[in-house]
C-alpha cells in the first residue's frame, strides 16, 4: 500500500511536470508548478518528513504562486515561442537522466534500516536529542542546534533573497495613488467579510507553529510564510495602501535585517563564556534549557526575516504599476 | 581569547555587518561601514594563514558539537590562502568602489550595494573556510544570490545587465543544483556531510556507481560556478555588464572560491586514490583547459569591449588553473594554487583600470581609450604592467604561474603542452597590444576632456599592480604556501 500511494504520487508529479513543458499560457503554468509543489508536500508527508512538507506546502504551493502571479501581471501571460534548437538541451537533460538512473544501481534499498545514512550520524542525533537538546521534535533539534550554523546560512540566503528584490524593484514602487484603491477588491463584499474573520485565525496559527516547533511540525520557516500569508491577503482584498498602514514598508525592511541580527546575536552570546559560537548551553541554569533557550530565540529569528522577506518581495511586486490593464484580468 | 574564535569570526563578521549596513539609509555609512568590516576580515585572514603555517590545521567546532554530528570548520594552509586572497581584494576593492558606484548605480540603491557586497563576501569566505560539504552548499548559495544582484545593478547604465544577470542565474543555480545532488548521493552512500569523515568512509566505495554518480555531479556542478570552458557562456556577460567594481571583486574573487572547492572535493574527498580521477584529469580536464586556453583567448582578441576582452581572458586564465591540477603532481597543484593568487593579482588592477576609463568615458571600448596614454598616463601605465603580468613576462606574477606550470608539464613528460602554454601566452600579447596601441599610439580625439582618474582609484589600482611585480620579484612566500597547499591536497609529506 505505502509503495502505491508514492508510485502514483510520484506519476502525478511527472505529469505534471511534463504539463508545464507543454503549456505555453504562463498562467497555467504557475497553477501548475502549485500543483507541483501541493504534490510534492504530499509526498514528503508519506514520506513522514512533515517538516518539510510544511515548508514546501507554505512556500511552493502559496506564497510562491502569490509571487509569480504577480510576476505575470507586470509582464506577459503567453511565453514567446523560443528561437533557438532544442536538440542540445535535450541532450543534455537526456543524459542527466541517464546518469541519475544510472547512479540508482547501487543505491541501498528504499527504507532499508541498514543504510549507511541510518547507521552513522542519525543513530546519536536520535539517542542523544532528548538528553542532550530535550525536546520531542528531533528535526527541529538538528536544525536549530546541531546543524545550527547552516540554518543560520540558509537565514542569510533568505535575507539575501530580499535584499536583492529591494535593490531591483524597490526604486520603481510607485506611491499609493487613488489607483491602488481601485485595484484592491474592497468592492468584493464577501472576500471581505472573509478575509476579516480568517485574518486572526491564521496569525494566530503563525504564532502556534512558531512557538510549537519544538514539539511538532513546524518552526520558524513555516511560521514565517503563514504570518507573511495573513497579510499578503490583507493587502490583496483591501490594497497595498491600507496593507501599508498596518505594516508600513520601512518596518518591513527593519524586521529583515533584525531576524539575521536575533540568529547571529544568540550564536554571539556563547564568546562571552569562552564557549564555541551558537553553543546555546551557556543561555540557561542548565545545559539543557539553555539549548532550549536558544533554539526558541533563533526560531525567532527564522520566522522574522522570512516573514519580512516575504511581504517586502510582495510589496516590491504588488507597487509596480502594471502595464496590462486590470480589466483584462 | 579572541585567537580561538577566529576561524568563524572570519565568518560571522561580514555576515553581522551585512544587516546592520542595511539600516544605513546614507551610501556614505554604509561605504564606511564595510570598509572597516572587510579591513578586520582581512587581518583575521593574515592570522590565520599565519597560525596554520606555524601549527598546522585549526579545526573549530559549531555550537561546541562534534564533528560528524555538527558542523566543523577546518582551516589548512589551502583555504587560509584563498581566504587571504579573497578579503584581500574584498578589502582593496572597497575605497575604489565609493566613486565608480556613486557613477554607476542609482543614488537609491547605492547604500543597500554594499549589504549585498558584504553578504558575497560572506557567502565566498564561509565556503571555503567550512570543512562541511553541504555548509559548502549553503554559503555557495549566498555568494551566488548576492552575485546575481549584483551584476543586475550594472543596469543603472545598461539594461543588458539585467538579461546578463538572469542567464547567469539559470546556469549558477543548475550548477549549485547538480552540486547538492552529487552531495545528496555521497550523503546517502556514507551517512555523513563532513569533509574529512566523508573521504575516511569513501574508503572502500571505489567502484559504487551512485558514487560515481555523485564524483560527475559534484565536478559538473563545480565547473559551471568556475566556468570551466564550455560552460563559461554566463561569465562574458555577467563580467562585462556589471558595475565596474563589482567585476573587478568577482573577477579576482569568484571563481577563485569555486576552482577552491573543485581542488577540496577532488583531492580531499574523493582522494587521489579515486580510480577514475586520472581518467578525467587526462581525458577531460587536459583537454578542456587547453581548449579554453586557445579559443577563449582568440574570442578575445576580436573583443571590442574592453571588459568583454578581459572576461574571455579569465576564461582562458581559468584553464591554466585546471591544466595544473590535470598534471596530479605537486609542481601542477602548485601551479594552479600560485596561479589562483597571482590572477586574483592581475585581473584585480586590470580589470580597476577599465572601471576606471568608465568612469571618465563612459565606456571602455578600443574607441574610447583612442590617445588616453596621454590623457590618463598613470592608469594606462598601470594596464600595460597587468597586461605584461597577464602574458607573463618575468619580474611579474605572471611569469612565476607559467613558470610552475611549464615546469609540471616538462615533468610529467609532455612537453609539446609546454610548448601550447607558451604558444597560448602569444594569443594574449596579441589582446594586450591592441590596447597599447589603441591607448599609445593613436591620436586622441580633438574633443577629448578625459582626464587622469582619481586617486581613490588610482591608489589601490597601483597597490595591485605593485604587488603584481613585488610577489614577481620575490615569490618565496607564495610559492612555498602554494607548494605546501599542493603536497597537503596530495597528501604528500612537507
Amino acid at each position: 500500500m505505502e509503495s502505491v500511494i508514492n508510485m502514483a504520487l510520484l506519476v502525478f508529479l511527472a505529469g505534471t511536470a511534463f504539463a508545464i513543458l507543454r503549456r505555453t499560457t504562463l498562467f497555467s503554468v504557475v497553477m501548475l508548478s502549485g500543483v507541483f509543489s501541493l504534490v510534492s508536500a504530499a509526498l514528503l508527508v508519506h514520506l513522514d518528513a512533515v517538516d518539510v512538507a510544511f515548508t514546501e506546502a507554505a512556500v511552493g504551493a502559496g506564497v510562491s504562486t502569490v509571487l509569480m502571479l504577480s510576476t505575470l501581471a507586470l509582464t506577459a501571460r503567453h511565453e514567446a515561442p523560443g528561437t533557438r534548437s532544442r536538440a542540445i538541451p535535450l541532450i543534455v537533460v537526456f543524459l542527466t537522466g541517464l546518469a541519475l538512473v544510472y547512479g540508482t544501481l547501487d543505491m541501498p534499498r528504499f527504507g532499508d534500516p541498514s543504510a549507511p545514512v541510518h547507521q552513522h550520524v542519525a543513530p546519536r542525533y536520535i539517542s542523544a536529542t532528548a538528553h542532550e537538546i530535550g525536546m520531542p521534535n528531533i528535526v527541529t533539534a538538528v536544525l536549530a542546534s546541531y546543524r545550527g550554523f547552516d540554518t543560520l546560512g540558509e537565514v542569510t540566503v533568505i535575507f539575501t533573497a530580499g535584499i536583492a528584490v529591494l535593490l531591483l524593484l524597490a526604486g520603481t514602487i510607485r506611491e499609493p495613488t487613488t489607483a491602488t484603491k481601485i485595484t484592491a477588491m474592497e468592492h468584493h463584499l464577501v472576500l471581505r467579510v472573509v478575509t476579516k474573520v480568517l485574518i486572526g485565525p491564521i496569525l494566530l496559527f503563525a504564532l502556534y507553529v512558531q512557538f510549537h516547533g519544538d514539539y511538532g511540525p513546524g518552526g520558524g520557516f513555516q511560521a514565517g510564510v503563514i504570518f507573511a500569508a495573513a497579510f499578503i491577503i490583507y493587502a490583496l482584498v483591501f490594497g497595498l495602501e491600507t496593507a501599508g498602514n498596518a505594516l508600513p514598508g520601512r518596518a518591513v525592511r527593519i524586521l529583515l535585517a533584525l531576524g539575521v541580527l536575533i540568529y547571529s546575536g544568540t550564536g554571539v552570546v556563547s564568546f562571552f563564556f569562552n564557549k564555541n559560537f551558537l553553543d546555546y548551553s551557556v543561555l540557561g541554569a542548565t545545559a539543557q534549557a539553555g539549548q532550549h533557550i536558544g533554539i526558541i530565540l533563533v526560531e525567532f529569528g527564522v520566522g522574522m526575516t522570512v516573514a519580512a522577506v516575504m511581504v517586502s518581495t510582495f510589496y516590491a511586486f504588488a507597487g509596480q504599476n502594471p502595464p496590462i490593464g486590470d480589466e483584462e484580468w | 581569547m579572541i585567537s580561538a574564535h577566529l576561524p568563524i569570526l572570519q565568518v560571522i563578521v561580514p555576515l553581522i555587518a551585512a544587516p546592520l549596513s542595511a539600516f544605513c539609509r546614507r551610501a556614505g555609512v554604509a561605504w564606511y561601514l564595510s570598509l572597516v568590516i572587510c579591513a578586520v576580515s582581512f587581518a583575521i585572514s593574515i592570522a590565520l594563514l599565519i597560525q596554520v603555517l606555524e601549527e598546522g590545521h585549526i579545526s573549530y567546532l559549531l555550537g561546541s558539537w562534534a564533528a560528524p554530528w555538527g558542523i566543523e570548520y577546518r582551516v589548512d594552509v589551502v583555504n587560509a590562502f584563498v581566504l587571504m586572497i579573497i578579503s584581500g581584494i574584498g578589502t582593496a576593492v572597497l575605497p575604489y568602489a565609493r566613486t565608480s558606484i556613486a557613477a554607476e548605480i542609482e543614488p537609491h540603491n547605492q547604500a543597500l550595494f554594499y549589504t549585498a557586497y558584504l553578504l558575497c563576501l560572506t557567502g565566498l569566505l564561509g565556503m571555503v573556510i567550512t570543512g562541511d560539504a553541504f555548509n559548502a552548499f549553503v554559503f555557495l548559495e549566498i555568494s551566488s544570490l548576492s552575485t546575481y544582484a549584483l551584476v543586475a545593478l550594472g543596469a543603472g547604465t545598461d539594461r543588458r545587465a539585467l538579461s546578463a544577470a538572469y542567464t547567469y542565474l539559470v546556469m549558477g543555480t543548475i550548477g549549485a543544483t547538480f552540486f547538492v545532488i552529487g552531495i545528496g548521493l555521497v550523503y546517502m552512500m556514507t551517512g555523513t556531510l563532513n569533509m574529512a569523515d566523508l573521504a575516511a568512509r569513501l574508503q572502500g566505495l571505489e567502484h559504487n556507481r551512485t558514487v560515481l554518480v555523485a564524483f560527475a555531479f559534484i565536478v559538473t556542478g563545480i565547473g559551471l560556478k568556475l566556468a570551466l570552458f564550455p560552460m563559461h557562456l554566463w561569465l562574458p556577460n555577467a563580467y562585462a555588464f556589471a558595475p565596474s567594481a563589482v567585476t573587478v571583486f568577482l573577477a579576482a574573487t569568484a571563481t577563485k572560491a569555486a576552482v577552491y572547492l573543485l581542488l577540496r572535493f577532488l583531492f580531499t574527498v574523493f582522494g587521489i586514490d579515486y580510480h577514475i580521477l586520472g581518467l578525467t584529469m587526462t581525458w577531460l580536464f587536459t583537454p578542456l583547459a587547453l581548449a579554453a586556453m586557445f579559443a577563449a583567448s582568440t574570442v578575445a582578441i576580436f573583443q571590442v569591449e574592453l571588459k568583454r576582452m578581459l572576461a574571455y581572458s579569465s576564461v582562458a586564465q581559468i584553464g591554466y588553473m585546471v591544466l595544473g591540477m590535470s598534471f596530479l603532481s605537486v609542481t601542477g597543484l602548485t601551479a594552479t594554487i600560485i596561479h589562483l593568487f597571482n590572477h586574483a593579482l592581475m585581473k584585480g588592477a586590470l580589470f580597476m583600470v577599465l572601471g576606471a576609463i568608465v568612469l571618465r568615458q563612459g565606456a571602455a571600448t578600443f574607441n574610447t581609450i583612442r590617445g588616453l596614454g596621454r590623457k590618463m598616463p598613470w592608469t594606462m601605465a598601470a594596464f600595460v604592467t597587468g597586461g605584461l603580468s597577464l602574458i607573463g613576462v618575468p619580474l611579474t606574477v605572471g611569469f612565476v604561474s607559467k613558470w610552475y606550470l611549464v615546469a609540471a608539464a616538462l615533468e610529467s613528460g609532455r612537453w609539446p603542452l609546454a610548448v601550447l602554454i607558451v604558444l597560448s601566452s602569444l594569443l594574449a600579447v596579441i589582446y594586450v597590444w591592441r590596447v597599447v596601441e589603441a591607448a599609445y599610439l593613436e591620436e586622441p580625439p580633438a574633443d577629448s576632456k578625459a582626464t587622469e582618474a582619481p586617486l581613490s582609484m588610482l591608489v589601490p589600482t597601483w597597490i595591485l599592480i605593485a604587488a603584481n611585480i613585488y610577489f614577481g620579484v620575490d615569490a618565496g612566500l607564495t610559492s612555498r604556501i602554494a607548494s605546501a597547499g599542493a603536497r597537503l591536497l596530495l597528501g604528500v609529506a612537507q
